[in-house]
């Protein structure tokens, strides 16, 4: 069916006894899309995920994956999917390319067809040279790449990828989103979950901020900065218990239409503004002498914030 | 499709048949053949046992009365009941020890069913693999008897084929207790399970030596009836009591599969 979303969620919902982990949510995925689910530990991410993953019944909503109901076309479902799941489960009695074998036969791929498919799989996660070892010893970005090549052994129409990058170096992470790159172009649509801001906007082209089981935004990462947060972001960093007296004398900035908002932190003041060179000029006009000024672009991580909670002052 | 869709519907889903079960027995055997010697230490139990008591104890027993008149020694009399067991020894390692690593620390069957295998596949293809571990201990002490000349009917070409049965009831009741183990003492029950289940299983003496209160209960536990089938079996002596005793054995390896598959899907997909 063209133009149905691969995704579609209405009200969806889970509870674990009387916990309402995923409350009455609603989201869809087209097709060729990267998704987001952000949200801070206990959000309901993984919950959500393993729910599209048809691994967990859900509770209660509607919820297509790729067009079938996850409650009764689960294999189905989970044939044309690739999973990543939060903690790595891989096979560690076997070797790297004997869990590829293994999991790729799950999905009954015939064994001619799975050999070729594994050494392009090898060399797409760098680990060709490894191919022989055993799982155990190898580092976690190695074993991360290894579990994102066995997700993609059945060629998935939809790839689900929950924190692909927690716990890895930069390094490793940086060559993980290339991959996942590549994903994107070759169109496989993928669902993320992340604790990682600057991961949200290089990757997803559109996500959903999730704080106790439910949705408290959504959107692309741009669209969000523009409705949640301003352009740009001035830092002000006074001494030690400060902040709050500064604050008072800058609450001035907001009149004169300088700053939206203005935050205090213990450490530094946020003042939130579409023009940071002018909120700059407006600060040293009052002459208030900061011991530094950073002026910097709002970004998904001020979005988030500001949704999931920091204390605010507007 | 239509016509195919009904059989399912009444019959249990893949309670006939392995179905994608057979991957997850690749899997295994993939493990298997990297520590082939593993199971050598299973099969010198019964092995030991049918040397010593067999034989040693035989000879101060003699010969006893055997099928058609005939007399045979003990050790003949002792065979099909360590066959049996060791049907069962098999089996019940695998599908205890092993499944409750790979289900609680390993985390195998929570990949297996992020692809299409679903929690009965899981169930059966494990059960499966143990059942594959018994057959292989029987399969060596069956030979075993051939060379010692303890086959003495040709019905012993069943003999197999009924530790086979008595591999499949273990399992698949092995693999539906693990499911509710809550850690490693818990497998202490297994021993203690196993051990009298060997002992009074009518394996060194037959049911008649115990007062009538006692063969009642020994005739309520499953070994015995493996025990009563291949013994019947390799000494010639089949009659519907046979049936009674496979049919037991049957009944027992069902409600295991069910009840484990039951069980998987509960820890698993939640
Ligand atoms: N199997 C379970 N049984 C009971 N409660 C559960 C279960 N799985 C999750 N929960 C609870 O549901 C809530 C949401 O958990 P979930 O794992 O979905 O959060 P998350 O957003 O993925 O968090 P994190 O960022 O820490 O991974 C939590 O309160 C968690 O304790
Ligand atoms: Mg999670």
């Amino acid at each position: 069916m063209p133009g149905e979303p691969l995704i579609y969620a209405r009200g969806l919902t889970k509870t674990f006894g009387s916990l309402r982990a995923v409350d009455a949510v609603d989201f869809s995925v087209t097709r060729g899309e990267a998704f987001g689910f952000l949200g801070p530990n206990g959000a309901g991410k993984s919950s959500t995920m393993r729910m599209i993953a048809a691994v967990s019944p859900r509770s209660g909503g509607d919820l297509r994956v790729l067009g079938l109901d996850p409650d009764r076309d689960g294999p189905t479902i989970r044939g044309r999917l690739g999973v990543v799941p939060q903690e790595d489960n891989l096979d560690l009695e076997l070797t790297v390319r004997e869990n590829l074998y293994v999991y790729g036969r799950y999905f009954d791929i015939p064994r001619r067809e799975l050999r070729a498919r594994i050494e392009r799989l090898l060399d797409f996660a760098q680990l060709s040279e490894r191919a022989d070892e055993r799982v155990e010893p190898l580092s976690g970005g190695m074993k991360r790449r290894l579990t994102i090549a066995r997700s993609l052994v059945n060629e998935p129409d939809l790839l689900l990828l929950d924190e692909p990058t927690t716990g890895l170096d930069p390094q490793a992470r940086h060559a993980l989103w290339d991959r996942l790159y590549r994903l994107k172009a070759e169109g496989v649509t993928l669902v993320l979950t992340t604790h990682y801001m600057d991961e949200a906007e290089q990757l997803c082209d559109r996500l959903v901020v999730m704080e106790g089981g439910r949705i408290a935004a959504e959107g692309s990462p741009r669209a969000l900065i523009g409705r949640y947060c301003t352009r740009e972001v001035v830092e002000l960093r006074f001494g030690p218990g400060e902040s709050e007296r500064m604050a008072a004398k800058l609450t001035g900035l907001g009149g004169a239409g300088v700053s939206e908002r203005i935050e205090v932190l213990p450490d530094r003041l946020l003042v939130y503004t579409d023009e940071g060179d002018a909120a700059v000029a407006a600060v040293e006009a009052l002459r208030l002498e900061p011991v530094s000024v950073l002026v910097r672009r709002g970004t998904l991580e001020d979005v988030f914030l500001r949704l999931t909670g920091r204390h605010l002052v507007d | 499709m239509s016509s195919r869709a009904l059989p399912v519907r009444v019959v249990p889903p893949g309670m006939f048949g392995l179905g994608r079960g057979r991957r997850l027995i690749e899997r295994d055997l993939l493990v298997a053949r990297r520590v082939w010697w593993v199971p050598l230490s299973g099969i010198a139990e019964p092995v030991f046992y049918l040397l010593s008591i067999g034989i040693g104890i035989g000879k101060l027993v003699g010969r006893i009365p055997g099928p058609h008149h005939t007399t045979i020694v003990y050790a003949t009399y002792v065979a099909p009941a360590l066959l049996a067991a060791s049907a069962m020894n098999g089996a019940v390692y695998e599908s205890t020890f092993n499944v409750y690593f790979k289900l609680k620390y390993a985390k195998i069957f929570d990949a297996v069913l992020s692809t299409p295998l679903e929690a009965v596949d899981v169930a059966r293809g494990e059960i499966a693999y143990a059942l594959l571990r018994g057959t292989f201990y029987a399969a060596i002490f069956v030979a075993m008897m051939a060379a010692l000349g303890d086959l003495v009917s040709v019905w012993a070409v069943l003999a197999l084929p009924a530790a086979m049965l008595i591999s499949f009831a273990f399992s698949a009741v092995g693999m539906a207790a693990t499911t509710y183990m809550r850690g490693w003492t818990d497998f202490d029950l297994v021993q203690l399970v196993l051990l009298p289940l060997f002992l009074f299983s009518t394996t060194f003496y037959p049911l008649s030596t115990y007062p009538r209160w006692l063969q009642l209960a020994v005739e309520c536990t499953p070994l015995f009836h493996g025990v009563s089938l291949v013994r019947a079996l390799t000494l010639g002596q089949v009659g519907p009591a046979a049936a009674g005793h496979a049919a037991y054995l049957v009944v027992m390896g069902v409600i295991g599969v069910v009840v484990a598959s039951r069980r998987v899907r509960v820890l698993l997909l939640e």
